[in-house]
């Protein structure tokens, strides 16, 4: 469903070049979650900003559903695929009600049946009609996340890209998060790419996965073998121990 | 070192008054406690309280708020000014906001140095490299006279626990001190931070909404829910705690080694607003 193929993102030339993501090949299979684990300065957000369509100058091959993008993406294209960003706060307009939310992009993609998209959306990510007239700065963070997942589903995507999606949260809300993620790929057979730097959430709803860092993947592993601790890169190792918390040497 | 009992903190609202921070109470010795609890949940307020911090429109009460021989309530904002610093110190989640942008890094950990210790510009420059090698940073010469845009998180966080450092504070209370660092920087921090408090014999006060991570720091654990300690246990023993925001929280974490298809969800009881502390 997602294939990546030599994805590389650079800014500046010469001795100022800096690769933000090089030589990233990724395959996710319809209905998967992939993860991609990594710090900051990793390049985890660059491959989910270059395949959404944010980077124009990424080179490399990047297909969707069988179909290679060029630099210039039809409507149906962008409705395939869809991101929620990692910071509720930032990622809705403040001017707006939830219901102008939903709707613009339903206008933008002329669907119609606005109403009924917009009521369904939102029953969909557990939130009820008494949320649909009220301003972000009314709704808490959790809920907000949940008007951002609506927005990205109002256009019935097939692939949902997810940018640190539960970070900026607190555990119990997290975990609400998760479960709905974990629901949605379930009944829609959603594709799901998921950046995180939370090896534990990362491996919560993804079951093959691949570690980042400057830019490149250092390892392809599976959910399962973290779970053994098995790994190959020592920096893999590293970021594992980290989970577990801190030890007095 | 420092004792807290029935602590409350109320903030006027247009709906009367918000109460942050109620009936908490703890004392703290040559240790490393540790405060969880999600947003909202007081923790913050706690450590500002004590820090003296709060805004001016807070109402801070306690029937026992003493740092050694000193009653913190009441304390006049000039005497605050002085204990700041010297015998208490808080180090803030994010470096990039905590330290001066104008004034190079070196410098500002000096001025901690003159104005506690009333010491020379040479002896205040002298001490600050001292400590910048004690937060081990490689080059304290260069990094010096750095200006806080020019360091990384992890290094800023290292020099902002030197500022903190310098005058020899009995408490620190750190406020999600690595939050804003990556997860493998976060434990150098941690343990730079463990050796000092350690050899120095001071009360450390870790505030954080990491369960694991304070559970692995400190010796002793207070979970906050709605302004209140709902718990307070040792650290090993969190993994049995009792009350169920503390298990239900601790459910809610995914875990790498025992993966599950669905989370427990939490479900918050209106009782634990009145309930008995679990555990004291």
């Amino acid at each position: 469903m997602i294939q990546l193929e030599s994805l590389t993102v650079s800014y500046g030339s010469g001795a100022v070049r800096i690769d933000a993501a090089r030589d990233v090949s990724i395959r996710v299979a319809e209905g998967e979650a992939f993860g991609l684990v990594g710090e900051s300065g990793s390049g985890k957000s660059t491959v989910l900003r270059a395949i959404a369509g944010l980077i124009p100058e990424a080179s490399g091959r990047i297909a969707l559903a069988g179909e290679t993008l060029g630099p210039k993406r039809t409507r149906a294209l962008r409705k395939l695929v869809q991101m929620v960003f990692q910071d509720p706060y930032g990622s809705l307009h403040p001017e707006q009600t939830v219901d102008q939310i939903l709707a613009e992009p339903v206008a933008i993609h002329r669907l119609g049946n606005a109403d009924r998209r917009v009521a369904q959306a939102l029953t969909e990510v557990g939130l009820g009609t008494e949320h649909r007239f009220r301003f972000p700065h009314q709704l808490s963070g959790g809920q907000r996340q949940r008007v951002a997942i609506a927005r990205a589903l109002i256009l019935e995507p097939r692939i949902l890209l997810l940018d640190e999606p539960t970070s900026a949260l607190d555990v119990s809300v997290q975990a609400e998060i998760l479960n709905l993620l974990t629901r949605l790929r379930r009944d829609h057979g959603l594709t799901m790419l998921m950046v995180s730097h939370d090896l534990a959430v990362i491996a919560h709803l993804c079951d093959q996965l691949a570690v980042m860092r400057g830019g490149e993947i250092v390892e392809r592993t599976t959910a399962d073998r973290l779970a053994v601790g098995e790994t190959e890169h020592p920096y893999t190792a590293e970021l594992l121990r980290s989970n577990e918390g801190f030890k007095r040497g | 070192m420092l004792t807290v009992r029935d602590l409350r903190v109320t903030f006027p609202t247009d709906r009367g008054e918000f109460v942050a921070v109620r009936d908490v109470s703890f004392s703290l010795g040559r240790e490393r406690l540790g405060i969880v609890g999600e947003s909202g949940s007081g923790k913050s307020t706690t450590g500002r309280a004590i820090m003296g911090l709060l805004p001016p429109a807070a109402r801070v009460q306690a029937a026992e708020l003493s740092l050694g021989k000193t009653d913190l309530r009441g304390l006049a904002p000039r005497d605050y000014r002085h204990l700041r610093g010297k015998r208490m110190a808080m180090v803030l989640q994010d470096p990039r906001y905590a330290l001066n942008p104008s004034i190079s890094v070196g410098r500002q950990i000096a001025e901690t140095h003159r104005m506690h210790l009333h010491s020379t510009r040479k002896a205040a420059r002298l001490a600050a490299l001292e400590m910048l090698e004690a937060v081990q940073i490689r080059d304290p010469q260069r990094v010096y006279d750095l200006y806080p845009h020019e360091v990384s998180g992890g290094m800023g966080q290292r020099a902002m626990i030197a500022m903190m450092l310098i005058a020899d504070p009995e408490i620190l209370i750190a406020d999600e001190p690595t939050s804003a660092l990556d997860v493998t920087v976060q434990l150098q921090i941690l343990t730079i931070l463990d050796d000092l408090v350690r050899s120095r014999g001071m009360g450390l006060i870790l505030i954080s909404h990491n369960l694991h991570l304070v559970a692995s720091f400190c010796d002793r654990v207070l979970v906050m829910y709605a302004g209140r300690v709902v718990e307070n246990c040792p650290a090993r023993e969190l993994s049995e705690a009792r009350h169920p925001y503390t298990r239900g929280l601790l459910a809610a974490l995914p875990s790498l080694t025992h993966r599950r298809a669905e989370l427990p969800q939490l479900r918050r009881d209106p009782a634990w607003l009145t309930d008995e502390v679990a555990g004291t």
